[in-house]
């Protein structure tokens, strides 16, 4: 116990499962996969769930975002209310805040009604000019800027202490953590909102990862039961944020932690086979001697994706864990990805156990659970671990 | 110097450095140029500005690379600096960064290009859909494509070429970038984590949709006929700011490891400040409260107290809001002697480089002190009577500094200040 552990006091989270703690617990201990195969045919994402929008963001603010940062400042609301701070513009003034983002929606209409004007322009690059300037919508530039999200989140939510914004896919959403705790450790802060989301339910999400060939095509498999027919990810629509504070901190105000964060590290490497295993090794021979064997599982953040996902199946039967594949039940969410399994851990270890295995690969768990390790090998780089337990 | 400051913390230095912007690449040849007042500014060449409401920008066209987007030159130009910064700090050459590295980056997406090569290989009917595009991504081997617009793909590389420790961390608070990425540097060698840092800011997003997304928020200068008289903070005519690309490099170093290797000392990081806005997309609180917060937070992270600053390096876009929002703040701070530190705007001749900005501003605000040369903010010719500042008009002039401050305000209502001070 120390002043300056980072302990989780607030968890916002949205997905395919339903919204909060509760449902997202319910839902992994009686699993079905939520898939959406009809927006874009032959390629199948997790849908977000219903939400009644108006309960943290106001119609008129929800106008001026598209999914992606509306799916963010709910689940950002939605932490900064399970932590029982939201409208406190006191404490919210000296919040600190660390988003991991990629960009927003683009007009996709406009996009498309572009492309097929271009190969018939008699100048086409005047024609791209002249179509963007007029059917571009102003303010849509403002629902794509990564930093928006964050932006949005200060101007609903009143979060304004600081605000930054991270880029970089899995390894964004791993930094964003472990700066926030290492902040908290290191006396730079004492309370944080960390988060981020994914719209999977966009056309240019498959798109690019179709063009990178890392998608999963067929239909629904768990994650480990991919990788006997070639491996890929189904991208899944994603809104997570987390309250993080000292521990000093969270007691002054009274606040329950749900767990502690007591460890992170982040790293990458050029993946060769092997170098992500050689880091994730180091991650854990840091960790010493801080659990035990017997009270403790992984969550893993693995995409799908091949090479990383089987080299880390590896990896993990060899530490003999009972383990999860977040993404079998959310979908891979790139930026959010690891905060939302750092939530999944800090849902189970404040329930004393693991939930129910994903799929016949994994192992169930009925001791209790003590401790949990959050893994993330990023689909293409990024290898980040983190150690959850008790508060 | 002492190893550490007054609250105990490691004193962090300035040992490398390395620019690239419109005025040219390097340090020396971009330091000369910016005391000589020239502007970098010229009617954009790289792309057809037919229909455009702004054709002229501050682009960085003498950097060639392969397969041109964003994110590959925005790559190439932060190599340039990168390699030119470890060479002054003679730290990390080779290939072997004792640090980890802060990249401030432009956000990454699909460009028009890749968009109609796309297009063209679906060879799709009369109407062109994204389906059709998402069918052509897989049938034909896009992987290079896909790898160029990951967000992770410049910070991977470059921590790959560089061989920075760590993860490589990219961020974004909009033009305000380039400070955050200092401040993370700043905190990583506080904390302990390590004793140096490579702090990188690159943008090279000038194409015809971001000048048209800029353009649509009225925020752009259109003063076309004359581009290098475009770019006029503080002066009462101004309308608006210049698109522009560039990149700074800064080696950040605890000065107890810069001195113990016998490095030269270029300047001292003494504070860091930020404050979010919770007022507007792109507009400041108007009583300036966000900007006046960071300031001063800056001063209080440095141990200063208003009295001590000689010299802003402004953030000074030449939007009408950004100046006067800058005034109000300055004013609030400096109180009496607002009107009398000299306040200058880079901008006015390299453009605003967005993402980059605060890192290369960064690296003149190190220049001005170490060499005693404060550089002009040029085209003032038609005061703003409602900013009665001394922007250091047209020329540039000889001062000795001792410590100075550089303001980064950011769309998203992010805000950074640096204090910089001289080397002792």
């Amino acid at each position: 116990m120390h002043d300056r552990d980072a302990i989780v006091t607030g968890i916002g989270l949205i997905s395919c499962l339903g919204e909060g703690v509760d449902a997202h617990w319910d839902a992994l201990n009686a699993f079905s996969p939520k898939i959406d195969d009809t927006a874009f045919p032959g390629f199948p994402v997790h849908p977000m769930t219903a939400l009644a929008l108006d309960k943290h963001i106001s119609k008129r603010e929800q106008r001026q975002m598209e999914p992606w940062q509306r799916f963010g400042t709910y689940a950002a609301g939605a932490a900064l209310e399970a932590a029982g701070v939201k409208g406190n513009a006191e404490l919210l003034a000296q919040m600190h805040m660390i988003v991991a983002a990629g960009g927003g929606e683009r007009d996709y209409a406009t996009d498309e009604a572009i492309l097929t004007g271009l190969p018939k322009a008699a100048d086409p690059a005047a024609y791209l000019n002249e179509h963007l300037l007029s059917d571009l919508r102003p303010t849509l530039f403002l629902a794509q800027l990564s930093n928006l999200l964050a932006g949005n989140i200060s101007l609903v939510h009143g979060v304004v202490g600081s605000s930054r914004t991270f880029m970089g896919e899995e390894s964004s959403g791993t930094d964003a953590i472990r700066i926030a705790c290492a902040r908290i450790g290191a006396g730079q802060g004492d309370m944080f909102l960390v988060g981020g989301s994914y719209n999977a339910q966009r056309p240019d999400g498959p798109l690019q990862y179709e063009m990178g060939r890392a998608l999963w095509k067929k239909p629904f498999a768990g994650v480990w039961a991919r990788q006997e027919q070639g491996g890929g990810l189904i991208l899944g629509s994603v809104g997570c944020f987390l309250t993080i504070e000292s521990r000093a901190h969270a007691a002054a105000r009274g606040a329950t932690g749900l767990a502690r964060i007591a460890a992170v590290a982040t790293d990458r490497c050029g993946r060769r086979p092997g170098d992500a295993t050689a880091n994730a090794c180091r991650q854990i021979a840091a960790l010493g001697t801080s659990f035990a064997q017997a009270s403790t599982a992984a969550i893993s953040g693995a995409s799908g994706v091949a090479a990383p996902t089987q080299e880390e199946q590896t990896f993990l039967r060899d530490l003999g864990l009972p383990v999860r594949a977040g993404a079998t039940a959310l979908g891979h969410s790139l930026e959010p990805s690891f905060i939302a399994n750092i939530a999944l851990a800090a849902i189970a270890i404040s329930r004393g156990k693991l939930f129910a295995p994903l799929e016949p690969a994994e192992a169930p768990m009925d001791a209790p659970l003590k401790d949990v390790l959050v893994t993330s090998w990023g689909h293409w780089r990024g290898e980040a671990l983190a150690h959850v337990t008790a508060a | 110097m002492q190893d550490t400051d007054r609250q105990g913390r490691p004193v962090i230095v300035v040992t490398g450095i390395g620019l690239v912007t419109s005025l040219g690449q390097g340090v020396e040849a971009n330091w000369a140029a910016l005391t000589a007042g020239k502007s970098g500014i010229a009617r954009i060449s790289r792309f057809s500005v037919a229909n455009m409401k702004t054709a002229i920008a501050g682009t960085v066209d003498f950097v060639p690379v392969e397969e041109m987007s964003a994110p590959a030159l925005s790559e190439r130009l932060a190599e340039l600096v990168v390699e030119e910064a470890l060479g002054t700090a003679n730290l990390g050459v080779g290939g072997a960064f004792p640090g980890p590295l802060f990249l401030a980056l432009p956000p990454v997406e699909l460009e028009w290009p890749q968009r109609r090569a796309l297009a063209e290989a679906s060879q799709a009917g009369d109407t062109l859909a994204y389906a059709d595009l998402l069918r052509a991504a897989g049938a034909n081997d896009n992987r290079a494509v896909y790898r160029r617009f990951l967000f992770a793909s410049v910070g991977e590389n470059l921590a790959a070429r560089f061989g920075t420790r760590g993860s490589p961390i990219a961020t974004s608070t909009a033009c305000a970038s380039g400070g955050t990425a200092i401040q993370l540097g700043v905190e990583a060698i506080r904390r302990g984590e390590a004793e140096a840092a490579l702090v990188v800011g690159t943008d090279a997003s000038v194409n015809p949709e971001s000048l048209i997304r800029f353009s649509l928020l009225s925020a752009l200068s259109t003063r076309n006929d004359d581009p290098t008289k475009a770019s006029r903070p503080f002066s009462k005519d101004r309308e608006g700011f210049i698109m522009a690309e560039g990149a700074g490099a800064l080696v950040l170093e605890s000065a107890a490891h810069a001195k113990a290797r016998g490095a030269t000392i270029l300047g001292v990081v003494e504070g860091c400040g930020e404050a979010a806005d919770g007022f507007h997309r792109t507009r400041s609180s108007p009583d300036g409260k966000p900007i006046v917060a960071c300031m001063r937070n800056a001063l209080a992270d440095a141990g200063l107290v208003p009295e001590d600053i000689g010299y802003i390096n402004a953030h000074g876009t030449s939007t009408p809001e950004n100046d006067k929002m800058e005034w109000v703040g300055v004013q609030a701070v400096f109180g009496e002697r607002a009107s009398s530190i000299p306040i200058s705007s880079n901008k006015s001749m390299i453009g605003h480089t967005l993402t980059a900005a605060g890192a290369i501003e960064a690296i003149f605000t190190v220049l001005s002190l170490n060499r005693g040369v404060l550089p002009p903010t040029i085209n003032y010719d038609t005061p703003d009577p409602a900013l009665p500042i001394d922007c250091v008009p047209n020329v540039a002039r000889a001062a000795q500094v001792s410590h100075a401050i550089s303001n980064s305000f950011g769309f998203g209502g992010q805000n950074v200040c640096v204090v910089i001070g001289a080397p002792t």
